[in-house]
């Protein structure tokens, strides 16, 4: 019996590495093995389940909506982009400065995020966001406009491991800097900070009733978030030497939602599987049918929505959780 | 009148309050004094401005004119959260608990919070060993310690009423404001509730707000009358039965619920 267990050895179980996890950690690295070929594909979906990881943390855990996430993920990448282009071109460095910035532009505007909630919210995340991109696009002899911006140079990595054609460099490097956020964002979750986020997602009004400071709570939150989300910006603008507008779009912002949705919101590992998911089926799909390939992915949205509300996660919690009850 | 009068004695006071919407008047003139201990109940007819004085006092709205204090001090211009800290704290008629968390940890949440730990984002809830024994001996003290690792959607509504006080003693309250704390739950349980209410520490002052005027008799050493935004009286029990003004507004109508 559960109830048996002395709560603080309850709660300790509950915060316990399960072996699942640990085999789908270790599993990241058959790429290496199995598609050696895959590895630059096997990068971006790291870099892009970073992304989506930032985005659980606020609106999985806290229950901010933001459809303006690509904001943070872009001043990550124009911000390595630009510096290696002028200035230096040592990765970690500009992985440094790169959540520097999103951080500090997403703790301005967490005084904002902070007073509203739903509609509104989501109206203010994609006003910001389209704010920025249009910045972005008119400052183009900073950042080449339309065109995006060229000439980035990145030195080796620890001036050793060179960014090579086949993505090795560039999956170990993202890879690690995953897991490392992966780690911190576990931490979050399973602390004091992350149950009161949780208390602020299940119920907003009550927080302030119990004596519970849920803006403070949010802008905190809202700034780690926009930090990791810089961080993975950078991170693409190093593994692709290449930052176009598109990281500062509505269409990232969206895709990043849907990413979410489709693993499942609010369950740590399901801004990662959805990102797998997201992007092998989009290198699939555009492989058979350039054009149209929104259209399965519009087709895999409605169908998870409909038939696991909770997301690819959810629906195989809930096939567990009744597969045990009936087997025992 | 929103004089600043000195409060002695009193733990929780307030002093001319008003509040309008508009053209209605929800709370006009209202002044009384909850004194260090007391087992207080409010009653009135349904729109008499019992929950809003609640919220008056509270935080969650602001008066138009008057004063609050606790303790003494002037707590008017405080927010709801900043009250909480400074021990005055309510529950709420219609649940509002946190539906997909566990009851310890919902109560753990709030002895965290409480505590100052509610930021605290590179240590892992377990570690406050005591925040949390504390919060399970909330819980064990209104009988929830055998469900308390379930969701709070999956309770029984009447633990649910019991979370909702758990929640409220977690965040250690000096005053503790109960909006119809047994309402929903079956007559034959709000006696065992209240039973747990006025079980509570002589520290904690009580003000509830209640229908069933058997309970009021029961469990109230003093009853407060609220009609139209007004306090009509105040007194004992005793002096409430046989006041003819308390019988025409309020005790002569059908009872609610």
């Amino acid at each position: 019996m559960a109830s048996a267990a002395a709560p603080h050895a309850y709660l300790q179980q509950q915060a316990r590495w399960h072996w699942v996890e640990i085999v789908f950690w270790l599993s990241t690295l058959l790429p290496f093995v199995l598609f050696p070929q895959y590895l630059q594909l096997a990068s971006q979906i790291a870099i892009t389940a970073l992304f989506a990881l930032s985005l659980d943390l606020i609106l999985g855990y806290a229950g901010v909506v933001s459809l303006g996430h690509a904001a943070f993920f872009g001043l990550g990448a124009y911000t390595a982009g630009i510096l290696s282009k002028f200035y230096w071109g040592e990765p970690l460095s500009l992985l440094v400065a790169g959540a520097l910035v999103a951080g500090l532009v997403g703790y301005a505007t967490s005084w904002i995020i902070a007073y509203f909630r739903h509609l509104a919210l989501i109206m203010i995340t994609l006003g910001l966001g389209l704010l920025l991109y249009e910045a972005a696009n008119s400052a183009s002899w900073l950042t080449g406009g339309a065109d995006g911006l060229q000439g980035v140079r990145i030195r080796p990595l620890l001036d050793y491991f060179n960014f090579d054609l086949y993505g090795r460099t560039a999956y170990t490097y993202s890879l690690i800097v995953l897991f490392l956020a992966f780690l911190v964002t576990r931490r979050i979750i399973h602390s004091p900070f992350g149950l009161s986020l949780r208390g602020i997602r299940e119920n907003p009004v009550r927080m302030p009733a119990i004596g519970a400071p849920s803006r403070a709570h949010i802008r905190k939150i809202y700034t780690i978030a926009a930090v990791m989300a810089g961080i993975a910006g950078a991170l693409i603008a190093e593994t692709t030497e290449t930052v176009s507008l598109e990281t500062l779009s509505f269409q990232r912002s969206a895709d990043v939602l849907v990413i979410l949705i489709l693993g499942g919101a609010g369950r740590l590992y399901g801004g990662i599987v959805g990102a797998i998911i997201y992007m092998v089926a989009r290198d699939q799909f555009s492989g058979v049918n350039p054009q149209f390939w929104y259209f399965w992915i519009g087709l895999l949205l409605v169908a998870v929505v409909m038939f696991l509300p909770n997301g690819i996660l959810g629906g195989l919690a809930r096939f567990t959780e009744s597969w045990r009850r009936r087997s025992r | 009148m929103a004089t600043q009068i000195a409060v002695t004695g009193a733990v929780l006071a307030a002093r001319g309050l008003d509040k309008s919407f508009g053209s209605l008047v929800v709370a006009s003139g209202i002044d009384f004094e909850l004194p260090q201990g007391a087992r207080y109940a409010l009653i009135g007819p349904n729109g008499a401005g019992k929950t809003t004085l609640i919220n008056l006092m509270t935080g969650m709205l602001r008066p138009d004119r008057g004063q609050i204090f606790l303790g003494g001090e002037a707590v008017t211009a405080l927010g709801p959260a900043a009250r909480v800290k400074r021990g005055l704290v309510r529950t709420f008629q219609i649940n509002a608990l946190f539906p997909h968390l566990s009851a310890l940890e919902a109560v753990a949440l709030a002895v965290c919070e409480r505590q100052g730990h509610g930021g605290i984002w590179w240590r892992r809830l377990p570690d406050y060993r005591a925040a949390v024994e504390e919060a399970h001996a909330i819980l064990a003290s209104l009988h929830l310690a055998d469900d308390c690792y379930r969701l709070t959607h999956e309770l029984a509504y009447g633990q649910q009423r019991l979370l909702e006080i758990a929640l409220a003693l977690a965040t250690k309250p000096k005053v503790l404001l109960l909006d119809e704390p047994a309402a929903g739950v079956p007559r034959d349980e709000s006696g065992a509730l209240f039973g747990v209410i006025s079980g509570l520490s002589r520290d904690i002052t009580v003000l509830f707000i209640e229908h069933d005027m058997d309970v009021v008799f029961r469990f109230a050493s003093r009853i407060l009358v609220m009609v139209g935004g007004r306090i009509l009286v105040e007194g004992s029990p005793d002096q409430i039965s046989a006041d003819p003004r308390v019988r025409e507004v309020y005790l002569g109508q059908k009872r609610h619920g």
